[in-house]
Parts: structure tokens; sequence; C-alpha cells
């Protein structure tokens, strides 16, 4: 049975941490999800949006984090549950609203859940958002297994409801994307009734208008909030502690570092010497709770990912108490006992705690290490991120590399977030020159535009996938319209949000909930703001790069080229071969046709390899996807390609 | 519990290979197996750009106790399952040590730096030689021409999980495997899967300390 919907409390499933915290909302009685998708962030909106029809949910996959946040507000202030899943950067874009949101407060149980990325396993940035918790005065939790998953994203609606404002839970990859154990409860039967009542006076927050202001009076309220939950927090189950009373070293942590640290402590075999102190309300920090341990011992090591968040606070906390609790030696990010940059795992945490203990502790014999230098010992080649076969964007970057190379004024690509990202790598022809945010490609090709007056004569360009269109590139499309800046934006148009796992867009005619839903059209979006728009099947080589030459040479204005063609991997191309490839032997002219393989050394597509002893490319029957396109590179027409019948 | 005991508790296991190979659902349907033996089970791994041709590592640790960190310590390693070969030697030399044993498909998939000519893929007899090196129990098997066989190549992970379950050292059973199935996957498919179950579970018998060649 689902997991969605089975009902049998006590029982086990195997979910992943993703689905966990579906299954708290779902237990919670949530009403109204929303999100945009981003790795490792995506399952939770997914799940929820699996079991819309039967939980009478309604979920959507908005056009981006701070519409979805305010879409899930509009909720809340209705006095329904609601919640908004984003990964971190995506908290960067719903920031503006959220702090106006704390501020206002909230009436309906109302949960943000970011999803970080220690380590940038799926980002371009390893970027922290607890701070935003601080920073905007929201109580935090942190989940530190999958079965707190579920219980936290439960109890988050609950503390919501008490103090009347947002919560925010915080994950990470490895809590998100792992799976465990989690024993399920009931699954909420209450049916709310949506009103928006705003006919109270302005200061009144649960009735009346739904504002910021004045906010003289509405941040003293929160304020007022915030110190309620530190003493909620005092009493959290959430908050455990592990080892004996006096602990020679008392390690405080919380999220997956909890169980990175428990391995640790038992792989050096410590457990009576060190006691762990897991923290699920991570802000504010509950004083009293934190007192009391810190008392235990002098000296203290905090083991956290990315920014030395709670590391700080808790210095904050016990330079407060110092008169009662005495000084302390801290061990953490400051002090370079746990590293400041990257992911961490056990042996990380093994190798600051036993320099703290002087242990000693050997991950691996040195004997079998010396294995590895046997000289009959294979090196293992370096496994580089590349598109997949069939891939359009290995298509889109090969014309677009080609026409810059014929136009030769030193054009460039600002590149976006998608896969295509790796246009900058080999698999991309190296393409890209320039990444960051959802939608700065196009920003920053508006800027460059407009650098003629200064004497820069280089063809300017940016891409952009179909989602980050609607998501973030549109308002920097509209910025270069306006100010006649002279780019080319190639839109690489692969129908679906398709990184993440193919989530529907704005432009598709489908929603979250698989319900038909009005496409928009992103090629009269841009013809309606101004832009030059012109379309192709980026299968088609020369086509792409003839009409692409063209735009960019025009002298003037915005140009829009849409390089249509879907992903590889989608469900409707997924088992669908096109073509069948093969290569004939006697056209191909091997090492010396004076191509210098180009089909391999330059195209790169895992479908097409190279066969060593005879000299000759070679179908990888396993792996090509029968696109056809590698057929239109081989200049001896050694690749050919035949209609699957 | 599992009518099987445990040989080591957590019992670490690494199931490698590279994105597109559905390294994932291999090891969501290994978790899901052993889970309905009673154990606590931890899968860890990653997905998003990372897949794109890359090398992939799940990570599941089955224990009687508890939850356990989804990443495992390096060097601790009990059992290595490789969809690709060379990706059992990357794994080796981070997890493995003197009793890790290995199951490793023979099939490669050349990285981009080999496919354009900058690096060299290793022949199978000199990638077989290391892994036997780094493991006293190493398994080989060609699980994707054998999958080709059945009419669809990515049947080579059913194939590797029939595999599993013939070594007998883990509770994956045939009945588990099939309930799993049916609820993952439409009814459709469940024969096919037991087909390519049964093939990987014969070409492996329990034979402890030995280096067992069946590719």
């Amino acid at each position: 049975m689902s997991f969605l919907t089975d009902n049998r409390e006590g029982i086990q499933h195997l979910l992943m941490g993703n689905e966990a915290i579906a299954r708290g909302a779902l237990e919670a009685g949530v009403n109204v999800a929303s999100g945009y998708p981003g790795t490792p962030s995506s399952e939770i909106i997914e799940t929820l949006a699996r079991v819309s029809g039967e939980r009478n949910l309604y979920v959507e996959w908005s056009t981006n984090e701070k519409v979805a946040l305010e879409v899930a507000a509009a909720a809340s202030f209705a006095k329904l549950r609601s919640l908004c899943a984003m990964k971190q950067v995506g908290m960067n874009v719903a920031s503006d609203f959220l702090l106006h949101l704390a501020l206002c407060g909230t009436r309906g149980g109302m949960v943000v859940v970011t999803c970080d990325d220690p380590g940038a396993l799926s980002s371009s940035n390893e970027g922290e958002s607890r701070h935003f918790a601080r920073m905007f005065e929201i109580p935090l939790l942190e989940p530190g297994d999958f079965q707190e998953a579920k219980n936290m994203a439960k109890w988050a609606f609950e503390l919501s409801e008490e103090i009347r404002n947002v919560v925010i839970v915080r994950s990470v990859t490895r809590v998100s994307h792992a799976s465990g154990n989690v024993k399920l409860g009931r699954l909420s039967q209450t049916q709310r009734h949506a009103e928006f009542k705003y006919d109270d006076d302005a200061l009144e927050t649960y009735e009346g208008p739904a504002e910021s202001t004045p906010v003289g009076h509405k941040h003293t309220l929160q304020q007022e909030k915030i110190k309620k939950v530190a003493e909620i927090f005092e009493e959290s189950p959430f908050n455990t502690y592990h080892g004996p009373e006096k602990p020679e070293l008392l390690i405080i942590t919380s999220s997956v570092c909890n169980l990175y640290t428990k391995e640790a402590i038992n792989l050096l075999g410590v457990e009576e010497r060190v006691g762990l102190l897991k923290l699920g309300t991570t802000w504010p920090l509950p004083p009293k709770l934190l007192k009391r341990y810190l008392s235990t011992t002098d000296k203290i090591m905090i083991v956290e990912e990315v920014l030395p968040f709670l590391e700080e606070n808790i210095k904050i906390l016990a330079a407060e108490q110092a008169k009662e609790i005495g000084a302390k030696t801290f061990y953490g990010k400051n002090d370079g006992s746990i590293p400041s940059v990257g992911e961490l795992n056990p042996d990380l945490v093994v190798l600051a705690l036993s320099k703290i203990l002087s242990t000693g502790y050997m991950a691996m014999p040195s004997e079998y290490k010396k294995r590895f230098q046997d000289s009959s010992f294979v090196v293992v080649p370096d496994r580089g991120r590349t598109f997949c076969p069939g891939c359009p964007h290995r298509a889109s970057f090969w014309s677009i590399h080609n026409a810059l190379q014929m136009d030769n004024r030193k054009g460039f690509v600002c590149g976006d977030i998608g896969c295509y990202a790796m246009g900058r790598l080999s698999c991309g022809f190296n393409t890209t020159k320039t990444l960051h945010a959802m939608g700065s490609g196009t920003g920053l090709a508006s800027g460059f535009g407009k650098l003629a007056k200064f004497g820069m004569d280089q063809p300017v360009l940016a891409v952009c996938g179909d989602s980050t269109f609607f998501h973030a590139v549109m308002p920097a499309l509209v910025n270069a319209v306006h100010h006649n800046s002279n780019i080319t934006l190639v839109v690489l148009d692969n129908s679906g949000t398709a990184m993440t796992g193919f989530q529907p867009h704005p432009g598709l005619t489908v929603n979250a909930m698989g319900e038909e839903a009005p496409a928009i059209d992103i090629a009269k979006v841009c013809e309606a703001m101004g832009a030059v728009v012109e379309i192709r099947d980026p299968f088609d080589l020369e086509g792409t790069r003839n009409t692409l030459n063209r735009l960019i040479e025009k002298e003037e204005g915005v140009k829009v080229f849409i390089l249509r063609q879907g992903c590889a991997l989608s469900p409707e191309k997924r088992h669908a071969k096109e073509y069948d490839m093969r290569i004939d032997e006697a056209l191909c002219l091997g090492e010396d046709c004076g191509c210098n393989r180009l089909c391999t050394r330059i195209f790169q597509c895992p479908g097409l390899i190279w066969d060593r002893e005879k000299n000759r490319a070679m179908i990888d029957e396993v792996l090509c996807v029968g696109c056809g396109v590698c057929s239109s590179i081989c200049p001896a027409e050694a690749i050919k390609k035949e209609e699957v019948a | 519990m599992g009518k099987t005991q445990l040989s080591k508790d957590p019992y670490n296991m690494v199931v490698t290979g590279v994105g597109g190979q559905g390294n994932v659902m291999a090891s969501r349907v290994l978790s899901n197996m052993l889970i309905r033996n009673g154990y606590y089970v931890t899968v860890g791994e990653t997905f998003g750009a990372s897949q794109r041709g890359g090398s992939v590592m799940s990570h599941i640790r089955v224990s009687a106790q508890s939850v356990w960190s989804p990443q495992i310590p390096k060097g601790r390693a009990d059992l290595i399952v490789s969809l690709e070969p060379v990706e059992a030697i990357r794994v080796l030399e981070i997890y493995g040590n003197q009793k890790v044993k290995t199951l490793t498909n023979t099939r490669p998939i050349y990285p981009v730096g080999v496919i354009s000519g900058e690096l060299d893929y290793p022949s199978i007899e000199e990638i077989k030689a290391s892994v036997k090196n780094l493991s006293p129990t190493a398994w080989f098997i060609d699980a994707t021409d054998q999958a080709i066989k059945l009419g669809n190549p990515v049947l080579g992970n059913i194939i590797m999980i029939g595999a599993m379950s013939g070594m007998g050292e883990l509770p994956l059973y045939r009945e588990d495997f099939k309930e799993v199935i049916l609820d993952s996957l439409p009814e459709g498919n469940l024969n096919v899967n037991l087909k390519a179950f049964d093939i990987g579970a014969s070409m492996l018998r329990k034979q402890d300390g030995a280096v067992f060649d069946v590719s």
C-alpha cells in the first residue's frame, strides 16, 4: 500500500526524507502546497501532487519561489494549512515576500520547507538558508533523520498556528534524498473552509487586513512570538541528548550531521567520553536547555555544514551566561576543526574528534592501501559529466559554438541554470562563459549588450531553458528590449523542467495535478515584448547555425531564437527510437580521414564510441537512442541513419 | 526479523554505476526488499545534475538496531555492487577493505574522456585482476548482455539484484522482490522482471572466499 494513503498508525515504510516531509504535511491536514522544482526539494511537491485528488489538495508548480510563497500565504490567510517547498536558492527569490509575511503573521498553519545542498552536489552554490530564520525572526526546525522529517513537518503546522506565524523546516540533500524507516501516524480527517476575513481593524492580525504595516506594531508582535517560541523549544522532544552526565567533550549538532556524529562516536568507541546534543529547534535556540548542557563540560564542539550558524548563536548564549557556566573552549568551523566548505561525512567528524580526544583512527589499513600502488593496478579513467545520448542541448551548443566560430568576433554566451549549465564543459564545447542564478544569463547579456559605447564589439548571446524563461528571464528580457540592448537569447526549449524530473511549467498544457492548463507561448510573449523571434529544431544542425549567424549579424535590438526539441529522457521520448544508427565501415576513414575524429574527439556523445582495434567509429547499441544528429557531422558521411519501421 | 542473520551490523552496501543505468531504482528495490524483513534500512544517494553521465553511488546500510548515516565511512563497505566495471574499482579505492565482497557487471560504459581519446579505458582482464586484488570474494557477471537477450538492457539491474539474492549474503528473497515490483511497476512488467531476477540468481551460488567469474 502506498505510504501516501496508508492510514495504519505505526506501520513502517521506507521513505525518502522528502516523502517523509510530504507525509507529515498530510498527517497535519495540509490543504495547499506550492513550490518551484529544484534539487534536492522537488519530491515534496511531486509527492503531494500525486494524492491531490484523493486528499482534496490544491498543489501547484508556481512560476517561481516568490510566487509560490505568495500562493501558499493566500491559503494561510484564508485559514487553510499550506506548505511551500524550494531549494536553498529559492529562499533568496522568495525572501522579499518572506520578510513581509513574517512581519504580517499567518492564520492557517503555514510551513516553508527549504532544502539546502551542502557541497553543491546539484547546485551552482552551497548557499545557507538558515540565516533567513534569524534575519527575519522566524522559527527554524531541522530534522535529524527521516522519522523526524515526518514528525517535524507535521508539528510545524501546529507551531505555526499556535504563534500565528510562518515556520521554516530546513532539510539538506542527505536528508531529503536519503531514505530510512518511518513509522506512520494517522492521516488528518479535518476539513477546512476557506474564507479571507478582513473586516477587523488594521492592527488586528487575525481577522483584519493582511499587511506588514504598521511596522512598529507588527514588529513588536513578531518579537513577542519569537520569545514564546524559545519557551516552547525548551521542552521540544526534537532536542535530544545521548552520553554521560559529565562528558569530556560536548558535541552540539543538527540535521544530518547528527547521524555523521553518531557514527563517528561509534567508530572511535568514545561513547563514555563524549556527549551528543542534537538540536532540532535551531532558531531561536532554547537558552535554558543550552545553559544546562553547556554547564556539563568545558569543551564544546559544534558539528554543522556550510556556515557556522549554530556555532555563532551558541557562542552568544555562552557569552551571556559566562558568569554562571564558566569559560569554554569551542571547536568548530572558526578554529578549523570542521571544514568551512563542502558537505560533511562521518570521516570528517572522526578526524576532528580524534584530534580533540587524541585517539587514533585508520579508515583503511596501509597494507590494503598499498595494493593501489601495485604495478598491475589499473588507472581508473575520470568520468566527466556529459549530456545524455540524444540530448538536444548537445546539438544546440554544437550549432551555437560553430556559429560563433564562423562569426569570428569573439562572441560569447551567458549561461543559465538547468542541465544546459554544462554548456561550459567540453560536452557543450565550452560555449557558455558565465553562470550564476536563475535568469542571470539574460540579465548579464542585457548589460553586456549596452557596452558598445565603450568599444565592446563582441556579439552577446544568452541561453535559457523553457522553465527558466518563465521563472526569471522575462523581466531581464523586458529590460533588454526596453533599453535596446543588442543581444541574442537562445531559448533551449525541451518541453519541461527536465533537470529536476519533468515538472510542468506555464508553457505546457498540463499542471502539477495532471489537469489541463492554458499554455503560454514563449514565442508570442517575446514577440509581444518587441523581440525578433525565430524557431527551429536544433537537430537540424545546418539550418540552426545559419539562422543563428543571421541573427547575430543584426546590429540592433533583441533577437530570440527558440530551439525546440524534447528532452531525450522525457516520458514521451524515452523508449521511442526514431532512427537505427550504423557506421559504414567502408566510408569511415578512421584516423586517416583528416577530420581528426570529429565524431568522437569533439562531438562526444556517449552513444558514439571509437573502436581502437578497427580504427573506426562505432555505435554503442545500449546507449544510442537514435536521435540521428551525428549523421550530420561526419564529413565522410559514414554515419548512417535509417528510420525505425 | 530476517530469516538470514546479518553477518555484520550495520551491513554496508554500495550500489554504483553510471547516471542513467537505473542505480537509484536498483537501490530502492533492494531497500524495500530488506525493510520487509524488519530491518532498519538507510539509503543515501545523489540525484539531479550529478547523474548526467557521471559516476553515481547509493549507500545502503542495513541494521537490526537503528538508522545510520546515509554516507558509509571510508573503508567500511561489506559489499560493493557495480553496474559498470571500472566503477567497482573507483568505489573500492575509497570504501574497500580486506574483507569486502564485490559483484560486478562486465559491460563498460565509456567516459567522455575515453570517447574523445584523452583517457584510456583498461581492458576487462585488467579490471578483473585489479578488482580481485582488492576484493577476496569477487563475482563478475555479464548482466547487460543477458538483459539484451531478454529484450531490454535496463533489466541488467534486476539481473544484478537476482544475483545478490543468489549470494545468500543478505535476506533478499524472491517473494519480497515480487511484492516490491508489484508495488512499484505496472503489473504487466512483473513476468519479465521475475525472469531477469531468476537469471541473476541462477548465475550465482553462495561460495565463500572465492573469486567467481561467470561472465
